[in-house]
């Protein structure tokens, strides 16, 4: 049986990998348009919806939303298409990086605009009392939309079964946190009468102790809860535009890689094992999706 | 028969509705029973289905996400906008959530979700509680735009929209729900002969001498209604002109052949909307007609809506900006129709 960690292991070295490969495969001309990329991000993750049923809970997520995606669905396959534009993409070429849809897994790319849409989600599974927890992932950048708000006082106000996850990776595309969120995170969730937990760690086993948590308060009282989680991208915010500085970045990218974190914890044999499968599947991932009919092609 | 009163006709097709289908959701603001909405639209609904009826804080940003997700889940929510003027609050959903989820997902999901609101002027609620804001929603692709006015079926209406599987807004009109909801009695209204069009939110054709020679087509829809029938019946009786009237059920996807048909006859046409004239709805419906049918057009097309500018509240300046009878007669006659 394959143990949570090597489990975390696999779904953050996948969803690494998958993400380098787009930023590749962008560079080589072999996609149009854009994305965000979670590089640095993989533990929130892994760590978060380990604790998530696919086939119950639903999840809603934002414009970077690769890592969730790969985490919940564990499709490769139709986000590699999806992102290359070919018909067997998740949402056959329509949606693209930020806009994914399977099953209970879906995304947006509008800041904020998310969260209302998984409040009526979270009041629909309580009504259909499916036991569903539904999820919604926002940033630090997200803080700044009223939308927001009004959620939370709704999902207070009328007990929803919400998970709010603020993924805070301290930059809103260019704009640090110091110039865009004042006070508190978690008290503004607390104002709402709302509980929550918030860790500075980008450690996937502690993320996946306090998630859990989180979770099995939401099932066993149908009640929202407020999680921040500390973080950091690696990546610029979508390809070439970055103007952190550098030794910022290489500092993170030193204390807190999420991936470098756990290696040691893994046996080694497993841990090239799983290496060697993950490069093997995003490869072949993606010479399907280059293999695949292009969407919206002319036909002969 | 006595008719009832549009507000009752509305009330009873949602009570109807909810008694017919589980997943039917009233969620908006000052929902619960003796309130019964501002409008009292919803009267009776908490007292019955205390847990289908949710009165909400004032949020209305949200509030379209929050009906958008419960359809995205299974559920047919309506959702009660206290005010048109309050749909600006929520284009973001409009624009980026609801019109967006089916197509862009690749057709996984459907949004079966219905907006209803009163729009509209001449009650003297000033700038930002009397605008007719429907003709923004013109431009967004995938939801339905339908006009209730009191011609139409309301009770109708209302189950149609509840089934509809697309986003469905639900155009009302404040003066309207006062007024007897009236349905032909043998083909007529009064005076009037009525045509009711085909598709599940029909357009009504009118005419005041059993669609004999008409100098012009009108077409209006929701509170012009009875403005526009005034003017045609001044136009009778004063200046022995008859004209078509068409009444609109559905404004997106435009309903073009009734409007078409009736142009074929009449080579004339005039629109009639309480909207700001400026990229209107009888902006839309000139360039899909002239697109369509220009060799039957005789006169040039001529619109008659709001000026473009803010709705007063003292009574003689609302009265002065919104278009009214005279303003729709004088279009028919500036057609110079003795010599159509």
């Amino acid at each position: 049986m394959t143990s949570d960690l090597a489990r975390f292991y696999q779904q953050m070295y996948v969803i690494r990998r998958l993400e380098e490969t787009l930023l590749e495969m962008f560079s080589a001309g072999e996609i149009n348009g854009t994305t965000h990329t979670c590089i640095g991000q993989e533990a929130t993750a892994a760590g978060v919806i380990s604790h998530l049923d696919s086939e119950r809970d639903v999840i809603f997520s934002n414009h970077r939303c690769h890592g969730h995606y790969v985490a919940f669905t564990d499709d490769v396959e139709g986000l590699i298409a999806e992102v290359t534009g070919r018909t067997t993409g998740t949402c056959g070429g329509k949606g693209g990086s930020q806009h994914l849809c399977r099953g209970n897994f879906y995304s947006n790319g509008i800041q904020g605009s998310i969260v209302p849409v998984a409040t009526g989600i979270a009041l629909a599974e309580r009504e259909r009392k499916s036991g569903a927890v539904t999820t919604v992932f926002i940033g630090d950048g997200t803080l700044g939309q009223g939308a927001l708000y009004e959620c939370l006082n709704m999902a207070s106000l009328w007990r929803l079964p919400l998970m709010v996850v603020v993924e805070n990776n301290h930059y809103a595309q260019s704009t640090p946190e110091e110039l865009a969120v004042s006070g508190s995170i978690s008290a503004r969730a607390a104002a709402f009468g709302i509980p929550t937990a918030e860790i500075t760690t980008t450690d996937v086993e502690e993320i996946h102790a306090t998630a859990g948590s989180a979770v099995e308060r939401i099932r066993a009282t149908g009640e929202p809860f407020f999680m921040v989680l500390d973080t950091y991208r690696f990546s610029p915010h979508s390809k070439g535009d970055d103007t952190r500085d550098p030794a910022e970045i290489e500092a993170r990218r030193a204390s807190s890689d999420p991936i470098a974190l756990i290696a040691d914890r893994l046996d080694p044999e497993l841990r090239a094992d799983i290496e060697q499968a993950a490069e093997r599947r995003v490869a072949d991932a993606r010479e399907a999706a280059l293999a695949a009919p292009v969407a919206g092609a002319v036909q002969a | 028969m006595r008719s009832e009163r549009c507000v009752q006709a509305l009330n009873g097709g949602l009570h109807e509705a909810f008694e017919r289908r589980d997943d039917v959701y009233l969620i908006g603001e000052d929902l619960l029973d003796p309130y019964g909405g501002a409008f009292k639209v919803s009267q009776g609904l908490s007292d019955r289905w205390p847990e289908r009826v949710i009165t909400t804080p004032i949020s209305e940003a949200s509030l379209f996400g929050v009906a958008a997700g419960m359809a995205l889940r299974g559920y047919r929510p309506v959702l009660e906008i206290m005010f048109g003027d309050f749909i600006a609050l929520g284009f973001d959903q409009i624009i980026n959530g609801i019109s967006k989820f089916r197509e862009m997902y690749d057709d996984q999901v459907t949004l079966p979700l219905v907006v209803r609101t009163p729009m509209g002027g001449r009650r003297g609620y000033g700038p930002t509680h009397s605008q007719s804001l429907e003709k923004l929603l013109m431009g967004v692709p995938n939801i339905r735009v339908v006009a209730a006015s009191e011609y139409h079926d309301l009770r109708a209406m209302t189950h149609a929209a509840i089934d509809d599987d697309e986003p469905v807004f639900l155009i009302e009109n404040k003066l309207m729900y006062g007024r007897p909801n009236r349905r032909p009695e043998n083909g007529y209204i009064d005076e009037l002969s009525v045509r009711e069009g085909s598709g599940t939110y029909p357009a009504l054709t009118l005419s005041g001498n059993d669609f004999g020679e008409a100098a012009a087509t009108i077409v209006t829809y929701g509170g012009m209604l009875p403005i526009a029938v005034e003017a045609a019946t001044e136009l009778i009786l004063e200046h022995e002109v008859f004209c078509e009237i068409v009444v609109l059920g559905e404004l997106l996807p435009l309903d073009l052949a009734p409007i078409l048909e009736s142009v074929g006859r009449t080579g004339a046409l005039i629109t009639a909307e309480e909207g700001t004239l400026t990229a209107g709805i009888g902006a839309e419906i000139t360039a899909q007609v002239t697109e369509a049918a220009w060799g039957q057009l005789r006169r040039p097309v001529r619109r008659v809506a709001a000026n473009d500018g803010v709705i007063p509240s003292a009574p003689n300046l609302e009265n002065m900006m919104l278009p009214g009878a005279g303003e729709v007669r004088d279009a028919v006659l500036a057609l110079d129709p003795a010599a159509v």
